[in-house]
């Protein structure tokens, strides 16, 4: 595959102020690439599998870094790093399950230069359409990884649609299950996204993973007290402890009363093209004590319904195993 | 992931594609300072490379690596992979470690950025991890060294004392394909106690 030291020629902004980075977003529309940490946008511009003809590097505006207190919770800037989320005394005593995901993104150094809003707007990795391979999601009219042939052992196993790539994002099943929400910033003013509502599988845009449009630039995540303090597990089962992606994780917030469940989210990343709850798992924990027995007999509806490809059968018992460890592990 | 790059393919591949590089670098120098939209970046501009300040042309595009190591010839930064997934390129910025490979040049401007090159004393003295490096034998074949000279150094300005599990985690955005970890971790100890 074709790798190049230089990137192709292209217009660079770098706006200090939202107002004026929207604005260029409005006017450069989808000739402009926006760009965060640009761990995931180096990679397609170097290989030549996709390219811009500007890029609106947001890194030079202040006031999209950082965490903030609100009167519901907290908000945490766009542009702020992974390595400053698993870091920050703020997140860490309340909302310790991002922190843990956060901190258990690729390396240290792309922790330090990746930023949030990049790590949950990412794009897919699916080889074949990292490739640039003329894939549904490139928008051809085949895919390649659904094949007899194809190599899709880190692919989907749930809400395929003509794509079976899985959104390879740590930090995104955290903030479904801390019930986040995405601040989207453009000329025309705010808009609020639920994270659940942000990803978005192949079956509503198969050429996006995020309700993102053209023009808009997402400038914070808000996180509502509703989870903070909360009983927390997160896992992240891959490769290699360092830069790989997700095999399978699961984020888990927990209300307890003594050890009953009151209340829970199940999240889990790597298996669909968006984080996916697991809704009858959450549904037949509540009133149950966390215990060997109730993850004994709940576990196995966390991959109900699941739909295997050639290589990834594996996923259906990771799954169920990962349920398993966060009702054990108290 | 290709079974058919054979190893002799491979090295012909990178002959071919660092010439590729040089000559890509001299047809975008001749050609790139055309019409630019108004708003977009100044090519020429100052960077603070291990406390001194050096004016380079740089493309928009152009990646700090690049910079550092074919317009400001600190050849000490090595290009490895060149898609942030191995560290050979690491340099600091403002005391962090980062990936140069995968920064542009046009984002650190105003911030102090420090090399391989940069890391001894005044006085030409070696950096502690630089010392303790040597003494424990760290590098095997030291193509990766120089990454994790400063992957190191960053980590001990962040924590001067680090536990060997937390200096592992440090240089863990580091590979070295000679699997000298062990002896790099050696290293980081040793250089803690330099340093104490």
């Amino acid at each position: 595959m074709p790798s190049h030291d230089v990137m192709p020629d292209m217009e660079l902004y770098q706006p200090l102020q939202v107002e004026d980075a929207v604005a260029l977003a409005d006017r450069l529309g989808s000739r402009a690439w926006l760009l965060g940490g640009g761990q995931d946008t180096y990679g397609w511009l170097k290989d030549r599998a996709k390219t811009t003809e500007a890029m609106i590097d947001l890194n030079g505006i202040e006031s999209l870094r950082g965490v903030r207190e609100t009167a519901d919770g907290i908000e945490i800037g766009a542009l702020t790093t992974l390595t400053e989320v698993a870091t920050n005394t703020l997140i860490n005593e309340r909302y310790g399950l991002l922190s843990s995901a956060a901190g258990r993104v690729a390396s240290p150094q792309i922790r330090n230069a990746g930023t949030l809003g990049g790590n949950v707007s990412q794009d897919v990795r699916c080889w074949y359409y990292r490739r640039g391979l003329d894939c549904y999601r490139a928008g051809g009219n085949l895919c390649y990884a659904d094949t007899p042939e194809g190599m899709n052992r880190e692919h989907a196993i749930f809400g395929a649609s003509r794509c079976v790539a899985v959104n390879p994002s740590d930090t995104a099943p955290a903030l479904v299950a801390l019930e986040a929400s995405m601040v989207l910033t453009s000329v025309d003013g705010e808009r609020i996204v639920a994270a659940e509502d942000y990803f978005v599988g192949p079956a509503i845009d198969i050429e996006n993973t995020t309700a993102l449009r053209t023009g808009e630039i997402l400038t914070a995540v808000r996180i509502p007290s509703t989870w903070a303090n909360a009983t927390f597990y997160f896992e992240k089962v891959a490769d290699r402890n360092v830069w790989d992606f997700a095999l399978v994780s699961m984020a888990v917030a927990m209300k307890m009363n003594g050890s009953t469940i009151e209340d829970s989210r199940f999240v889990c990343g790597a298996v669909e093209c968006k984080p996916r709850r697991l809704t009858e798992v959450e549904n037949a924990v509540r009133g149950r004590n966390r215990d060997e027995s109730t993850a004994a007999s709940i576990a196995e509806l966390a991959s109900r319904g699941a739909r295997v490809l050639a290589h990834n059968q594996y996923k259906v018992p990771l799954m169920d195993s990962l349920v398993k460890r966060a009702l054990q592990s108290a | 992931m290709n079974p058919k790059i054979t190893r002799r393919r491979f090295i012909k591949g990178v002959i071919f594609s660092a010439t590729a590089a040089t000559s890509g670098a001299g047809y975008y120098i001749a050609t790139a300072a055309s019409s630019r939209s108004a708003g977009a970046v100044e090519r020429l501009i100052s960077l603070s490379v291990n406390g001194r300040t050096r004016r380079v042309d740089v493309l928009p595009q152009e990646t700090l690596a690049h910079t550092i190591r074919y317009r400001l010839n600190l050849t000490g930064t090595k290009l490895a992979c060149n898609r942030g997934e191995c560290g050979a390129c690491t340099v600091m910025i403002d005391d962090v470690a980062n990936y140069s490979c995968s920064l542009l040049t046009h984002q650190v401007k105003g911030r102090e950025i420090t090399t391989v090159e940069g890391l001894r004393a005044a006085n030409g003295s070696l950096h502690p991890v630089q010392q303790a490096f040597i003494e424990e034998l760290a590098p095997q074949c030291g193509f990766c060294t120089p990454g994790q000279v400063v992957a190191a150094a960053a980590l001990l300005i962040a924590n001067p004392n680090p536990s060997r599990e937390q200096a592992r985690q440090g240089l863990s955005g580091n590979l070295c394909r000679c699997g000298a970890y062990d002896h790099y971790l050696n290293g980081v100890m040793r250089a803690a106690e330099l340093i104490s």
